[in-house]
Order: structure tokens, then sequence, then C-alpha cells
């Protein structure tokens, strides 16, 4: 298929996930809020959204004060910011309509159905308390998409390239809110295995949608080791790094044709280190240094694939 | 329901029906008015949300409108189809050996057949395809021949579209709605099928690939998603299971054209382009143009690929070079022409211009290089002030314009909210050519919507109706 239909459909879907995750940080972040505490660490828990996903910078130069409306309106609404959930819809909803006539009409309709509303939204409904129903919302949207995709989408290269999209976005993700617990930590200096603490990883597995999963899992009280084994080891999980490694391995395998490419080994190598890590050995050198190493390998994978799958031809056509 | 002076598809002049139009007369009586509205209703949303839609340029950027359809069909007796499609593959092959010809030995023009100058100082005349020997020696592999019906009932060839006919698309949907819509009808008769037309035209497009190609690889080329047509474009492509492609898709290397696929480089063997020849190539004829492919060109003339339509096919199908074709079935074909012209002004002829000036009120003017309805004079239908801005334009340049009687054109009825009405329509069949000439039995019927209105191009406010060819008669 063509390189640039590929890509377009890659993205349309990272940006879907995108979005999603982008609520479920907020949504986390906005339950620590919650947390009763004394006064002068009010607002500590919002600079744990612009410190994983690396805005912290950027938001720095449009706004004064990190507080919950802030950043609120800077990752949800701000069209400037290309990683709010806003733009995140523009640029899923752009990618699509390059490509309706590769997609179903039912993808097309979610994803435009999501944009028509994101775009007609006005600042009350990031209120701090309806704030909340409208992360269900994007996370149903999402669903919606990924259900649609599923269920209507002929099982050819379009179909794996947007799925690859999905599962490297996911990870990627999925890592960025484990670590949430640690820019908290850091940032308020809180005592490890108090109730703030428990209930700080309560909100991070909510987060993920596996509150439920990890009592069903260890039937024990919640141990960051097994909150972080759940999320990164566990293959079972469908958010877990494992999980999506699994996937977007075979996928790249399988649009690789038997080739040993770059991204094929990249996604090979990351894939064998969650398939035979041992999470006591991962806690032992750092559960955030992990984490952001495997941040940095997703990061390089997703640059390998780019070169692998989109954009080839020859040098001088490329240049 | 007869309407005086024109010619109408479904009425005699006494008001009664037609033979062929029987069957529909007979279900417009069975089906309640209401009924039909709510058909009408559900055929317009039915288009909105499979976007079927086109843009038009001159408004507010990205307008986006619907062609309005009307249910009323264009029905055409099996005969009478029969001796149409005679006459427009015989135009097509005279045209197609016309653009041999000129890139070739020039015969026509040295047996004086027609002006030199009307050939070779036309800016449509592309140097670089003299000489050129293109597969089967076809360079309008898609003709798209707009037909009115006047006076009579004698048809009359409006213009030839020879560079990138669009319109296709819209016969194809036609078709899929009429059959959702009153599936009845088509049970009581026998109308021929067009849902064949992407195999036909794929077929054509690969039996032009260039020689020694075992499986060809076609794409379709299109400006993008903000050209007027790019509807059509997606959906013909996903029609014939074939990549459509932009400009940056494509690169040339050692005059070779490949497509940058996620399993690398893959070569092209046809393109099916519905870019005009001017933004095809930056290197060889616009360099601003962002929408080509650099060296297209060069491949082509090397034989390594090929473009359909050919380049240089707008000589002719220049208004300039319209009053030749009849000149040129029988100077090729040693033929009389079948399908008639439209009697022809041609104001770079100092007699032709005057009697165009002084009886503006009367006739058509259009430029030679338009198309698409733009920059016409319809004066019957013009305010006087019109005419006095029109006739400055002629006078500026006379050889750039045309004149034509207003035809009568004929009538067809459509649905309105009181019943039916008559409007006047046009008809577009596509003839395609590769190895040999096919046909799709119908076309596009395309009809002014506004009582009276003699302007059916949908970019001036006209609609669509489905056509239908009855087999067996």
């Amino acid at each position: 298929m063509l390189s640039r239909t590929a890509n377009n459909l890659y993205w349309m879907a990272r940006y879907v996930e995108r979005a999603e995750n982008t609520a479920r940080i907020l949504d986390v972040a906005h339950r620590m809020s919650l947390v009763p505490k004394e006064s002068r660490l009010a607002d500590q828990e919002w600079f744990a959204p612009l410190n994983i996903t690396g805005a912290l910078y950027p938001f720095s130069g449009s706004y004064r004060e990190v507080n919950a409306a802030g950043v609120l309106r800077y990752m949800v609404l701000d069209p400037d910011n290309p990683s709010s959930i806003y733009s995140c819809a523009r640029a899923a909803r752009e990618n699509a309509r390059a490509e309706r006539g590769r997609i179903t009409s039912e993808m097309w309709e979610v994803i435009n159905g999501t944009w028509l509303e994101v775009q007609g939204m006005r600042e009350d409904r990031i209120a701090s308390d309806r704030v909340g129903e409208f992360f269900e919302w994007v996370k149903e949207r999402s669903h919606l998409f990924r259900g649609v995709t599923v269920g209507t989408m002929l099982r050819d290269e379009a179909y794996y390239f947007n799925r690859l999209g999905t599962f490297l976005e996911r990870a990627d993700n999925t890592a960025r809110m484990l670590d949430v617990k640690y820019h908290v930590l850091l940032s308020s200096a809180q005592e490890v295995g108090g109730a703030v603490d428990y209930y700080q990883w309560a909100a991070v597995l909510r987060s993920v949608s596996a509150f439920e999963s990890y009592r069903k899992v260890y039937r024990d009280v919640i141990t960051p080791l097994r909150v972080a084994e759940l999320l990164v080891l566990r293959e079972d999980m469908p958010r877990s790094l494992h999980a999506c490694m699994n996937e977007a391995y075979e996928i790249l395998q399988r649009m690789s044709g038997g080739e040993i490419n770059e991204a094929v080994r990249r996604a090979g190598e990351m894939h064998a280190s969650l398939h035979f890590g041992r999470m006591d050995i991962i806690f032992a050198s750092g559960l955030h240094e992990y984490l952001t190493d495997f941040l940095h390998r997703a990061d390089l994978l997703g640059r390998e694939v780019n070169r692998t799958f989109f954009s080839s031809g020859s040098q001088r056509a490329a240049a | 329901m007869s309407h005086d002076n024109f010619f109408d598809e479904m009425f005699f002049p006494d008001g009664s029906v037609r033979p062929h139009y029987a069957a529909v007369e007979q279900w417009i009586a069975d089906t309640p008015p209401e009924r039909i509205r709510r058909m009408r209703d559900a055929a317009n949303m039915l288009f909105h949300r499979v976007g079927i839609t086109f843009a038009v340029y001159g408004e507010e950027a990205g307008g986006e409108r619907l062609i309005p359809f009307d249910m009323l069909p264009h029905v055409i007796p099996g005969d009478e189809w029969r001796s149409l499609e005679l006459g427009l593959r015989q135009r097509v092959q005279a045209l197609n050996a016309f653009l041999h010809d000129i890139y070739h030995g020039q015969e026509i023009i040295r047996a004086g057949r027609i002006p030199a100058e009307r050939v070779l100082g036309n800016k449509l005349f592309r140097q670089e395809m003299v000489g050129l020997n293109v597969p089967n020696g076809v360079y309008a592999h898609i003709a798209g021949i707009d037909l009115v019906r006047a006076g009579a009932g004698e048809h009359y060839v409006l213009e030839d579209n020879l560079r990138t006919p669009s319109g296709v698309s819209y016969m194809l949907e036609n078709r899929k709605m009429m059959m959702r819509l009153m599936p009845e009808l088509f049970a009581r008769q026998s109308v021929a099928p067009v849902e064949h037309y992407p195999d036909l035209l794929l077929d054509t497009l690969r039996s032009v690939a260039p020689p020694q190609v075992e499986n060809p690889v076609v794409v379709l080329l299109t400006p993008g998603q903000f050209n007027s047509a790019y509807f059509e474009h997606a959906f013909l492509a996903q029609q014939m299971g074939i990549e459509l492609v932009e400009g940056p898709d494509l690169f040339v290397e050692d005059d070779t054209v490949y497509m940058r696929t996620t399993r690398g480089p893959k070569r092209v063997d046809v393109v099916y382009r519905r870019i005009d020849d001017d933004f095809i190539d930056p290197l060889a004829f616009r360099s601003d143009s962002v929408l080509g492919v650099p060296g297209l060109v060069s491949a082509y003339r090397k034989g390594r690929v090929t473009l359909a339509n050919a380049v240089g096919t707008g000589i002719a199908d220049d208004k300039s070079i319209y009053p030749f074709v009849p000149e040129m079935i029988r100077f090729y074909l040693g033929e009389e022409p079948l399908l008639n012209n439209v009697p022809t002004y041609q104001l770079s002829r100092q007699e032709d211009l005057d009697y165009t000036l002084a009886h503006l009120a009367e006739l058509v003017v259009k430029e030679v290089h338009g198309s698409g309805g733009y920059g016409m004079l319809i004066g019957p239908a013009s305010t006087e002030r019109e005419r006095d801005d029109y006739r400055r334009r002629v006078l500026d340049n006379p050889a750039s314009f045309i004149a034509q009687p207003t035809l009568a054109l004929s009538t067809c009825p459509v649905f309105v909210d009181q019943g039916i009405a008559p409007r006047h329509i046009d008809l577009r069949p596509f003839v395609l050519s590769g190895k040999e000439v096919v046909m799709c039995p119908g076309g596009l019927t395309r009809v002014a919507l506004k009582e009276g209105s003699l302007v059916v191009n949908s970019s001036q406010g006209g609609g669509t109706k489905d056509t239908w060819i009855l087999e067996g008669e």
C-alpha cells in the first residue's frame, strides 16, 4: 500500500489513542487532587501531567501558575498545544479525511462526530465538577473508534498500520502513566506506605482501568511492585507494556513479510525484555529509570517504523 | 404536459406518452405523491451521507455542494442508442486519428482540410508530443462526448471532452440509487446495466500499458482532496481496486515511475491522471506546480509509462477545432459523420464576427479554450449590460471566441413540488479507447433545474438524472 496512506492511518489511530490517554493522565491528577492534604501542597498533582508529557516548558510560556484550571485548559482545549485533546481530535480527523476511501464509513462517522463535538466545546465542560464526565466521554469515543475498527475493517495492511499506531501510542502512554506516581512523589515528598500512598497507587490503577483486574489477579493489598508488574510485565493485561509490544511486534513481523528489518529487530528486542523481565530486578535498579529507558526505545522504534514503511523511495526523491 | 417549442423525451407534442416511457408513467400513476416525496428526501440524505459532493470554484474556499439528483430517469430506446453509439465510436476514432496525425505527418493540414495556424499556433498543441508514439496510437482513452437533442429530435454533439472528463461516478451512483428507490421498475423492463464501467475502464487502461509489461500496475493520479472532482477520483480508484496517488507519492528514477509503498518503491506502468497537462510535471510544464511528478513526462516520452489521457489531447477538443471534426471523420475514416455538429461561427473570421456581434441576443458565445460552462454568454438569457460587457471582451481578442445558435434543447420531466415539469437536459456518454473501443450503455444526463434554463453544468446549478437504455427494442 502507499506509504502516505499507511502513515495517515497509523497517525489517525495514534491521535485517537493519545486523546484517550491524555484524558486518563488528567483523570489521575484530578483524582489525586481530591485526596485531602495540607493546603500548601494543594496543586502539586498538576505538575505531574505536564512533567510526564514533557509539556511543562511550553506550558510555562503561556500560563503563569500550575493549577487545575490552567493545566486542564492547556491540555484539553488549547488549540496551540499540539497534544491537547482538541488538537488530537483535529489531527485524527484530518488524517481520516485524507483516507476516507480506505476506512469504513462507520470509522469516519465516529472520528468526524468526535471532532465536531470537541470543536464546539465550551470552557464549562472542564469545570471541576464536570470534567470527570468529560474524561469518560473521551474514553468512550476512543472505545467506539476501536470497536468500530475491529468490527468493520478488512484485515489488510490498512488495518494493521492503524492497529500498530494504537499499540505503540498506548505503550508510550502506559509507561508515562505509571511514571505519574514517581513525579507526584518527587514533587510532594510524601512518605511512602501511608494512606496517601495507597490512594495514589489505586488512582494509577483506576486510570488504566486496571483496579478490578488487580484485585482479580493478586487478591491482596495494593503494593507498588505488583502495580508495576501488572502494568509492565503481565501480558494478559491489555494496556500493559508487554501486551502492547506483543501486538506491535507481531504486526511489524507481518508487515515485513518475514524480513528482519531494523523496526522488527527493535520491537523484538523490547518484546523479549518484557517477556523475560522480572519486576524485583527492575525495582532494584529503579522503576523510573526503567520507564525512562523504555520511552527512549519506543521513540527510536517509532522513528524506525517511519523510516522503514513511510518514507520509501530513492535517496534523491526523499531528499 | 407537452411543451410547445421543445422536443420532450417523455411526451409527444399532443401530450400522450412516448411508448418507451410507458412503464415510468405507470409507476408515477401508481405511486402516491407522498411516497415520491419521501423517496426524494431519502435520496438526498443518502447522497449526503455517502459524501457525493463536489467543490465549486469561485465560491468560498472549501465550499462543498451536493449535485441535485432527480428521480425521473432519462429513458432512451435501444435502437436509438445503437445509432448514437455508432456515431460516438466513429467520432472518437476520428479524433484519435487526428491527434496521431497532427503529432506525426500532419497529413490533414497538408491536404488543406484544416488551416495550419489553427493547429500549430494553438497553445494546446504540445510540441513535446511531436513524433512520439503512444501505445495503440490512442490519445484520448477516456472521452466524454456531450450530446443534445434539438428541434424535431435530431442529435447534435455540443462538445468533445478529451482531457480529463468527469461525471462517470454520478452515472454509477445514480443507478445504484434508482435501483434502491424503485426496484419494481427495473423488474418490469430491461434496463441495460452500467455497473461494469470500472471493469471496462481498468481493462482499457491495462491494455495500453507499455509493450512488454506483463502485469501492468495502474494508478489514478489526483490533484488531491481539494479538487472539485476528488470524490470521483477516490470512488473510481476504489471501484477499480487501484491506488489513488498524489504527486508526492510518485517519483521517477532512470526514467521509471515508482510509487512509494510500505514495501518499498513499486513500479507504475499506467497513470490514469486527473491532473491537467500544465500541472503534471514541473520539469516539463509549469514549474510552480506542486501537484505533479518531476520527470514524469521524460519517462513518458521514453515509452516507460503510459499516461491516460495522453499529453496534448486538448488540441482536439478545443472549440476552435470543433468545427472541423466532421471533416476529420471524412478525411481519416472515409465516412460521412453520423452525428451532427452544431453550426459554429468562428469569430476569427470577419463575417462571422460581424454576424455574431449583430445577433448577440440570440446566440451562445463561448471561449475557445474554456470548459465547464465558465465564461460563456447565453444571449437569450442575458441582460443588455452583460452583452455590452461581453462584446468588449470579444472585441479584445475575437479569435478566442466562437458562437453558436441557441439550441432548443430537448426537455425531460423532473419531479417538482407540484408533480412533474419539463426541464432541459443533455447527455454525456463515455467512450473508452484501448486495444478496442468500448462503451457502457448510457451516460450522465445533466438537467438544468431552473425553469427555462439551458445551462446544465453542475458548476452552474445543474442536476443529474439516471439514464436508461432499454434493451431488446
